[in-house]
């Protein structure tokens, strides 16, 4: 077939209409924050002293985390999953979440004594974290990874490790609610370790699952 | 190239996602131009098909089009697509190539004119089901529109699109499974 009989071909089917994928990211945004409610509210839900909590620093802190981490990696996700978009701030912007949890590790290791750090770094949930961030994670990770493969990023591993990190951001926000390790040693070690999982997955799909 | 030529396929583009078959037509013959040029200059080894590049560029670029955010530019959209086809061609035949990463040099890019050998997509056509096949071949091959493509297989306009756009649809994605 020469290139000009393909042209006529794709010409004939300049009609067809497809969703842009800026509106796609949104409605999937949505989506995934409706599956990983309604897994978490099935299955552990938000812990019953949740009013009390609320008004704790590091419980809050929590979601500040959460939530950065997620609008970071949306950020960065639509960035990738376009061709020849500029990725630069945006990766930039990544840093945000670990900085903040940084600081709060710092801060957690000034304000408590040297004998309960490992107590609070080991914490009561650790294998409940470890098991739900990911479970809650996945079907937004799915979700996500199914956007990836509709849109068209030129490094479909990077693009599917970051899906795996915004799958991770949204979950640990649902999860934090549950928890009652509130300590940032805890948050540091084992939110980071459930997230990098949904990272590793996320990679694989893109390396598996995204092409195009 | 240069603004000039940016703000014109930026506009074309534009008015063939509105549904202007003869700006988009235009839009498609001038990036591959723009790609033939591209792939000729980076395939200095030989084992690749520029020409093969340019069809399957295009494919991709028909089937992502809504990845385009039409306040973007155009060309480092395009660009970005073809060097993705282009690090895909060489891998799938067991070859590594660097590619540098300036979009200077692509733009300098010279319209160039196509050779004639086989291609890559013939192959992915005849992996088609008969019936995706026999539209695709009609409206490009023998050059039909889809008005005469539906007279003369007997159906509708309707079932020659579905046909011809899950047909179009399946060569791009049998280019992308392939490794």
């Amino acid at each position: 077939m020469r290139t000009d009989d393909l042209i006529k071909a794709l010409d004939a089917d300049a009609r067809s209409k497809a969703m842009p994928l800026r509106s796609v990211w949104w409605v999937a945004a949505a989506a995934a924050a409706v599956i990983a409610a309604v897994v978490f509210f099935l299955t552990i839900g938000p812990r019953p002293d949740i009013m009390v909590a609320m008004h704790t620093m590091r419980f809050l802190a929590k979601f500040v985390f959460t939530i950065v981490l997620a609008v970071t990696a949306f950020g960065l996700i639509r960035a990738l999953s376009t061709p020849g978009a500029s990725t630069v701030r945006a990766v930039a912007w990544m840093a945000a979440a670990p900085v903040l949890v940084a600081v709060a590790v710092v801060l957690e290791l000034f304000m408590v004594p040297e004998v309960m750090w490992g107590t609070r770094m080991v914490g009561t949930n650790m294998m409940i974290c470890m098991g739900f961030i990911p479970l809650i994670g996945i079907g937004p990770l799915a979700i996500f990874l199914w956007v990836l493969r509709y849109g068209a990023p030129t490094r479909p591993v990077l693009a599917g490790a970051v899906a795996g990190l915004l799958a991770g951001g949204l979950s640990a926000t649902f999860y934090a609610a549950h928890c009652f390790d509130d300590s940032p040693l805890f948050v540091a070690t084992w939110y980071t370790i459930a997230i990098i999982v949904l990272a590793a997955i996320g990679g694989l799909g893109g390396r598996l699952f995204v092409r195009w | 190239m240069t603004g000039k030529d940016e703000a014109e396929l930026s506009r074309l583009l534009r008015a063939a996602i509105a549904g202007d078959e003869r700006a988009y037509a235009d839009f498609l013959h001038r990036i591959a131009a723009l790609v033939r040029g591209f792939a000729r200059r980076k395939i200095v080894q030989g084992g690749v098909d520029p020409e093969d590049v340019v069809q399957e560029t295009l494919l991709a670029i028909h089937v992502k089009r809504h990845t385009w955010r039409d306040d973007a530019p155009v060309l480092p959209w395009v660009y970005a697509i073809a060097r993705f086809k282009l690090i895909d061609a060489f891998r799938r035949r067991g070859r590594r190539i660097e590619i540098e990463i300036d979009d200077i040099a692509e733009t300098l890019a010279e319209p160039e004119a196509e050779t004639v050998s086989e291609r890559d997509i013939n192959r992915a056509l005849d992996g088609l089901p008969p019936a995706q096949r026999s539209v695709v071949s009609a409206v490009s091959v023998e050059g039909r529109s889809i008005g005469e493509t539906a007279a003369k297989f007997g159906i509708t306009e309707t079932a020659v699109r579905v046909s011809l756009h899950r047909g179009l649809a399946a060569i791009a994605k049998r280019f992308g499974r392939a490794t």
